[in-house]
């Protein structure tokens, strides 16, 4: 890497020479590759970001909408939607857990016992990912419809059953929706763990179970955590799957936004509500975060 | 493997993985169910598409008359034609700023980009619906107080009656751009740092001038990502419900507006039907997409190959 900048043009790259007009040139061509991407963060994010958090100390105008003020009404109003912020959290932490429940035994038989129809097995898990959300969520509508499982369990003389518009619809929507985002990271960890090792604990005298326990399950933690916000944190925005199989019933954070911008047009204690909803998910990020760096620092320590 | 192992079973599964059969046998089960689980869903909805009888959740013979229902609906046919502009649109213009972010934040300093990286993330965890809501709001806003300017320097320049913007398909545009542009950045920046840098070096060793380097060596390898960008952008732009339900102008509804507001009104075949054409051109688009790829992981792992033999 010697003595190489010297005989080519100069570039920005370290290490090469460079005269004090190239270096500007470079730099206003930096600035012009950054414009658009910095003008849509600041003009679609942060302006917005910043208005949202504005209005959500403001008061609701007469005819809807805002009028400029500065309170914390809205806030100390929120527990009147709390209903919207447990349900959202409690579905998407048992949403969580059920993806978890169903995508950890097939990520793991993908990656070790799947053989040659690997392959294809990993496609057929990624096709739904790419179908529409929205025909998904659809196809359980029909599902559980009265014309779907109740009428069959109907006839089969189990009495008139409802399943649509019930937590259990949701939650079935849920884990249908969002299973191949569990099972995706979970397979990697998986695959690429390191089989030597668990034929060392198999040595060792350990059982089938504690080698999954103190062995499998430590090493694929990484993958585990990912899969879990994966989840977790998209669950927690829902508006699509409680909208069509809760049928107002089951109220998410996502359905009270529409319900308060579209309906009642608060557009103030709307406005705190996404704030909160917004902390919410930083928090749980910032805490995957910090799991994932301990994580990493055990891991470092077991090497030595 | 190691040696004092037991051999691996005649599958060429190693010993250490030979369970119990009754674990095989478990897992191998609870797959069949979770692929059931994930497929008997989307299944139906293409069967009762085919329905000849008014209501979905009845098959009474199979016929295909809600397709051509569906091809003759003047509203669905607008609303698929509006998601395609958008979808095109938004493709195109996140792969083109992400691609040229994500080339640009190599020659950043350090700190500039962390800062682009945590407004990435932030871009990419904030839920739908709030990112719907606040640019909704800003629209609003900026509208509100670009157009009596517009109107101001029409009506001084004698032009007559002034343009006014509102939200239409470009504020849908506008909106999805955001989320899938770092969608792009994200993959872009993921296959820079995975690329071998000793191939540019080798071109500037060659004379080769920075923008043939660019196009001649660095490009042919980013575009696994940029073909997955784009793809991923067109799927979540044409996919979108919550965004573009905000930011939608007045009458002018996509495709998933549109299906779901047939959903509210009630369930026909129709929606299947346009349900299954939709999920015939994503699943052909996929095998399309799977053949290239093969075909270029084939071809990546020949050139490999020979450099690597001098050594």
């Amino acid at each position: 890497m010697t003595a190489r900048g010297s005989a080519r043009e100069p570039t920005d790259r370290a290490g090469h020479r460079q005269t004090a007009p190239a270096r500007w040139r470079s730099h206003i061509v930096t600035a012009l590759l950054l414009g658009p991407t910095s003008a849509c963060y600041f003009l679609l994010l942060l302006a917005p970001l910043v208005i949202l958090i504005i209005f959500s100390f403001g008061a609701r105008a007469p005819e809807g909408g805002y009028t400029p003020a500065f309170q914390l009404d809205n806030y100390l109003e929120l527990p009147t939607r709390a209903t919207a912020f447990t349900n959202a959290l409690w579905m998407a932490a048992g949403g969580t857990l059920l993806c978890l429940v169903v995508g950890y035994p097939l990520a793991y038989y993908l990656a070790t016992r799947a053989g040659t129809k690997r392959t294809l097995l990993l496609v057929l898990v990624v096709v739904p990912f790419w179908t529409s959300f929205l025909i998904r969520t659809y196809a359980w509508l029909t599902i559980l419809g009265n014309n779907g499982i109740p009428a069959l369990l109907d006839r089969a003389g189990a009495g008139h059953v409802v399943l649509l518009n019930t937590p259990l619809a949701v939650m079935l929507g849920i884990v249908y929706n969002y299973l191949p985002l569990m099972v995706f990271p979970l397979y990697v960890s998986l695959e690429r763990l390191d089989k030597r090792l668990l034929e060392a604990s198999k040595d060792l005298g350990a059982g089938r179970l504690a080698t999954f326990r103190q062995v499998t399950i430590p090493l694929s933690a990484a993958g585990l955590l990912s899969g879990v916000m994966l989840v977790f944190i998209p669950i927690m925005g829902e508006y699509i799957i409680p909208a069509l199989l809760g049928g107002g019933k089951v109220f998410f954070i996502g359905n009270a936004l529409v319900d308060l911008f579209l309906q009642s047009r608060n557009w103030p204690f709307g406005s705190a509500a996404a704030i909160v909803l917004i902390l919410v998910i930083l928090a749980s990020v910032s805490l995957y975060l910090w799991l994932g760096s301990r994580g990493q620092v055990r891991r470092d320590v077991s090497i030595l | 493997m190691s040696q004092g192992t037991v051999p691996g079973t005649p599958s060429g599964r190693p010993a250490f993985d030979r369970a119990g059969r009754w674990v095989d046998r478990l897992l191998r089960w609870h797959a069949a169910l979770v692929f059931l689980f994930l497929y008997v869903p989307i299944s139906l909805v293409v069967m009762f598409s085919f329905n000849a009888g008014e209501r979905t959740g009845e098959l009474r013979g199979l016929s295909l008359r809600w397709y051509a229902h569906a091809l003759d609906d003047r509203f669905a046919m607008a609303a698929l034609r509006n998601s395609l502009v958008v979808g095109a649109w938004t493709s195109i213009l996140a792969t083109s700023f992400g691609t040229i972010a994500a080339l640009a934040l190599q020659r950043t300093p350090r700190t500039v980009r962390a800062a682009f990286d945590a407004i990435t993330y932030i871009a990419i965890i904030i839920p739908g619906i709030v990112i719907g809501i606040a640019t909704l709001i800003f629209f609003v806003n900026l509208f509100g107080w670009l157009n009596p300017w517009l109107d101001f320097i029409w009506t001084s320049a004698g032009l007559g009656t002034s343009p006014t913007i509102g939200t239409g398909l470009h504020t849908i545009v506008a909106s999805h751009v955001l989320f899938t542009m770092a969608i792009v950045m994200v993959l872009v920046r993921a296959r820079l740092a995975g690329m071998d840098r000793s191939l540019t070096d080798a071109s500037f060793d060659l004379f080769a001038p920075p923008l043939r380097t660019f196009v001649q060596v660095t490009l042919p390898q980013l575009w696994p990502a940029i073909i997955t960008g784009a793809l991923l952008a067109f799927t979540f732009s044409f996919d979108d419900y919550v965004i573009a339900s905000f930011v939608a102008g007045p009458g002018q509804p996509t495709l998933p507006m549109y299906v779901f507001a047939s959903i509210r009104r009630g369930i026909t075949p129709e929606i299947n039907a346009i349900a299954s054409m939709v999920l015939a051109v994503t699943v052909t688009a996929l095998v399309i997409v799977g053949v290239v790829y093969r075909r270029q992981a084939r071809q990546g792992r020949t050139d490999e190959r020979w450099p690597s033999t001098p050594q």
